[in-house]
């Protein structure tokens, strides 16, 4: 079977306003999920049972997120969730690992790696979203007979999107054959590498030593391009939903997609026997109040809405009130916004607390943020 | 080894709720979906953990498969312990032959030898079918304080309903002087909930003792708590305030979930410091789409909702099409209503549909009955589920063989 290996902060400086106070992996979408329960509730989809999450910092809220992993069916004796936190040793002969490039984490947990009895590991970040059947890569994997397996996603990029991609070229029979990581100004339909890969256990261990021993700390450069003609590698298409938050910009519009496409909703929630997992809150149901109105949102649960609601996220226990109109917003769990408020095109992180009256406004290219337990 | 257990919860979950016709045909009463997220046993169980009660016995008998499979390790409540946790008692066969649960005190009795390994000091006993939230903790230090032997929850009804229920006369220190079941003239307004804490050692006594009296009825309110009085025990009764309802009929179940609708609701579940827990289904939020209309309702993730939705509980994944109408109904889990087709004054089970421009109920008036439409059924796109009616996949044959 396969071992997950998820990297929960390597993308955090994408969107440096949410994660402040948390990790990239624990980054809120979608109005009750967090980003790492996408490639986490895959991974658990395709029956993989040993999940070792890496973090370096900032990792407070992941580990109240994923406790001991029950919500995910990985509390287990024997295997189950593992969260890596940075070794810091005072006295140590490796130094100090503090887990800031792929290749460096990896090299950091080798010798766990090297014990562990998977012969397959899947290895992910955690900015991407997308339900992805994880399963039926392995077995993609496992037939091919390949060394590495990387899922591509073919996309139209435009303008600098190519910048935050590594771009994976292929041949016919879905060989690699050539890598571009993070280019600059490249237009047109391309492989974009959703940062998602299998390797076999002992061919990466020996990869890794070896790009290490070199001196190489990017696994893209250390690795895939450095045994490029020398190990089989394959690419696997996925043609789901799948985008990348690149930025609090991108973070915005993948999240309003939400509230208008039916196919992206569809794509990532209803997915046969692929559910996306999150923590459980117990929350009742949303109330809707006489007088409210609410329309093209996503609303989660333990929500009052008292007031006008429109092409809007809401997470769990937000509270609208009376004659306020919220319209294109994501509202973070238990914000608060008061009674005649407006808000547009806002972001509030947690308990933000909007009092009477507020008129707030960004805009679809510039959404205004407000930072975790502000009250305005 | 077994962990000694001050107190031990023993909940009655074995009642058919014959009351509830087609919505317990295929399962036990405290199985029944409850409030948009819940299952009516959530409220007791939730009730237990919240108080610090972590070891919880729960009798089943009538159609245990749902409870059973709800209830699983305990995990939802926090019940899956290695010392404690959640017990799922059903009647088992011994040396001397097999028995039912021949009633709630039989039940208990059966189950001494589970009572025994926690060597508890007090015992708690619920029933598995009402709505409420309350602070067993208090009542036990109520029952300490009083040095009782037997306390027993009771509410303060309207005496002209007293007579429906079973009434304790006390004094003024909350000492039970006289029991009478359903009295024609009720002296008193105090209503038994059915709660009670024993203190052990003089439970176990008057369930061996009434187990060997032959014709008794072996049941808490008809034999046990009469016994213990007619004997001078120290019975007291503990008053309780707040929300609490007996969910066991139609128009109850209809009634309870009502109560929860609204800016300042009958029953308040938004309050985080007493939560109800629940296992939850998994579903992503809900979505409320561009020509939906809702109005004083309760809707749970995983529903879609296209039409409009006026005074209604909506429980996790129902679809609701364009132009469809829910009123004054109960949707249950799973439940599609299609383009069209109106609902008033209904209650619908799970996983069933209604077909395009279908017609459930009447709206809600005077003289008017709750149309109950059960689980796992489809009403055929056009058909007519008069008011009042019950139906079950053989009344919604002759309905539909009606042809109209």
């Amino acid at each position: 079977m396969a071992a997950g290996i998820i990297f929960a902060n390597l993308t955090n400086k994408n969107i440096p306003e949410l994660t402040a106070v948390r990790t990239q992996a624990s980054v809120p979408f979608g109005g009750r999920y967090r980003l790492i329960d996408f490639v986490l509730s895959c991974m658990v989809n395709a029956g993989i049972k040993d999940v070792n999450v890496i973090t370096s910092y900032n990792y407070q809220s992941l580990v109240d997120h994923l406790g001991s992993g029950k919500d995910w069916d990985l509390a287990r004796r024997t295997g189950g969730l593992r969260l890596l936190t940075p070794n810091i040793a005072s006295f140590s002969t490796r130094g100090t690992s503090r887990y800031d490039t792929r290749l460096d984490a990896l090299y950091s947990i080798s010798d766990a790696l090297a014990k562990t009895k998977d012969e397959l590991l899947v290895i992910a970040d955690s900015d991407a979203i997308f339900n992805i059947d994880i399963a039926d890569m392995i077995a993609k994997h496992k037939e091919s007979g390949a060394d590495l397996t990387f899922a591509v996603k073919r996309m139209t990029l435009c303008g600098n999107q190519s910048e935050q991609y590594n771009l994976y070229d292929s041949d016919a029979d879905g060989n690699l054959t050539e890598v571009a990581a993070h280019p600059r100004f490249v237009e047109g339909e391309r492989d974009v590498s959703m940062n998602l890969w299998i390797a076999n256990r002992t061919f990466l261990l020996s990869a890794i030593q070896d790009a290490a021993a070199h001196g190489h700390d990017s696994l893209t450069k250390g690795i895939v391009a450095r045994y490029m003609g020398r190990a089989d590698m394959k690419v696997y298409r996925y043609d789901g939903f799948f985008a990348c938050t690149g930025s609090l910009e991108d973070y915005f519009a993948c999240s309003m997609q939400l509230t208008t496409d039916k196919a992206m909703r569809d794509g990532l929630f209803s997915e046969k026997n692929q559910p996306i997992i999150t923590k459980v809150r117990n929350s009742p149901s949303t109330q809707y109040v006489e007088g409210s109105s609410v329309k093209n949102s996503m609303i989660a649960d333990g929500c009052v809405i008292e007031g006008t609601v429109e092409n809007c996220i809401l997470f769990r226990g937000v509270r609208v009130e009376k004659g306020s109109v919220v319209k294109n917003c994501i509202l973070f769990q238990d914000t608060m916004v008061g009674e005649g408020s407006r808000l547009n095109c806002v972001i509030t992180d947690k308990n933000v607390v909007i009092r009477n009256g507020v008129t707030l406004s960004g805009h679809p290219n510039k959404p205004f943020y407000i930072d975790k337990n502000k009250m305005i | 080894m077994f962990q000694k257990k001050e107190c031990v919860a023993m909940l009655l979950a074995g009642g058919q709720g014959s009351r509830l016709y087609t919505l317990t045909e295929k399962t036990a009463k405290p199985a029944v979906p409850f409030g948009g997220k819940y299952r009516i046993i959530d409220f007791t169980l939730s009730n237990c953990v919240n108080s610090g009660i972590d070891t919880v016995g729960v009798l089943t008998q009538y159609q245990p498969l749902q409870l059973n499979e709800y209830i699983g390790t305990g995990q939802p409540w926090d019940l899956d312990r290695n010392m404690g946790g959640v017990s799922v008692l059903p009647p088992y066969q011994g040396m001397k032959g097999a028995d039912w649960y021949k009633g709630t005190a039989n039940a208990i009795y059966q189950n001494l030898d589970f009572l025994d390994r926690y060597d508890p000091e007090y015992v708690l006993v619920l029933s598995g079918d009402h709505i409420y939230k309350m602070d067993y903790a208090a009542m036990l230090d109520f029952h300490k304080e009083k040095n009782a032997d037997c306390t027993i929850a009771v509410l303060t009804v309207p005496m002209e309903e007293a007579s429906r229920f079973g009434i304790m006369n006390a004094r003024e220190d909350g000492e039970i002087f006289e029991f009478e079941e359903k009295p024609k003239q009720p002296k008193s307004d105090k209503a038994s909930m059915g709660i009670y804490i024993f203190s052990y050692k003089k439970l176990r006594k008057y369930l061996i003792d009434d187990e060997n009296t032959p014709g008794s009825s072996n049941d808490f309110g008809k034999n046990i708590i009469p016994n213990m009085l007619n004997a001078g025990e120290r019975m007291y009764a503990y008053p309780f305030v707040g929300y609490w309802k007996d969910v066991g009929t139609i128009s109850s179940l209809w009634e309870g979930n009502m109560d929860l609708l609204g800016e300042h609701p009958n029953f308040n579940l938004y309050d985080r410091s007493w939560r109800i827990f629940f296992r939850s289904t998994g579903n992503p939020p809900q979505y409320v789409g561009e020509e939906a209309s809702i109005v004083n309702s309760i809707i749970t993730e995983g529903c879609e909702i296209y039409g409009t939705v006026e005074n209604s509980v909506l429980f996790s994944g129902v679809y609701v099409a364009p132009g469809a109408v829910i009123r004054d109904s109960v949707i249950m889990n799973d439940v599609r209503i299609e383009a069209g087709a109106t609902v008033d004054y209904s209650i619908i089970s799970t996983n069933t549909a209604i077909g395009e421009g279908a017609t459930v109920g009447a709206p809600k008036a005077e003289g008017v009955g709750i149309a109950v439409v059960g689980a796992e059924l489809s009403v055929p796109a056009g058909k007519t589920i008069p008011a009042g009616e019950m139906v079950n996949s053989a009344k919604l044959a002759e309905i539909c063989a009606k042809n109209n």
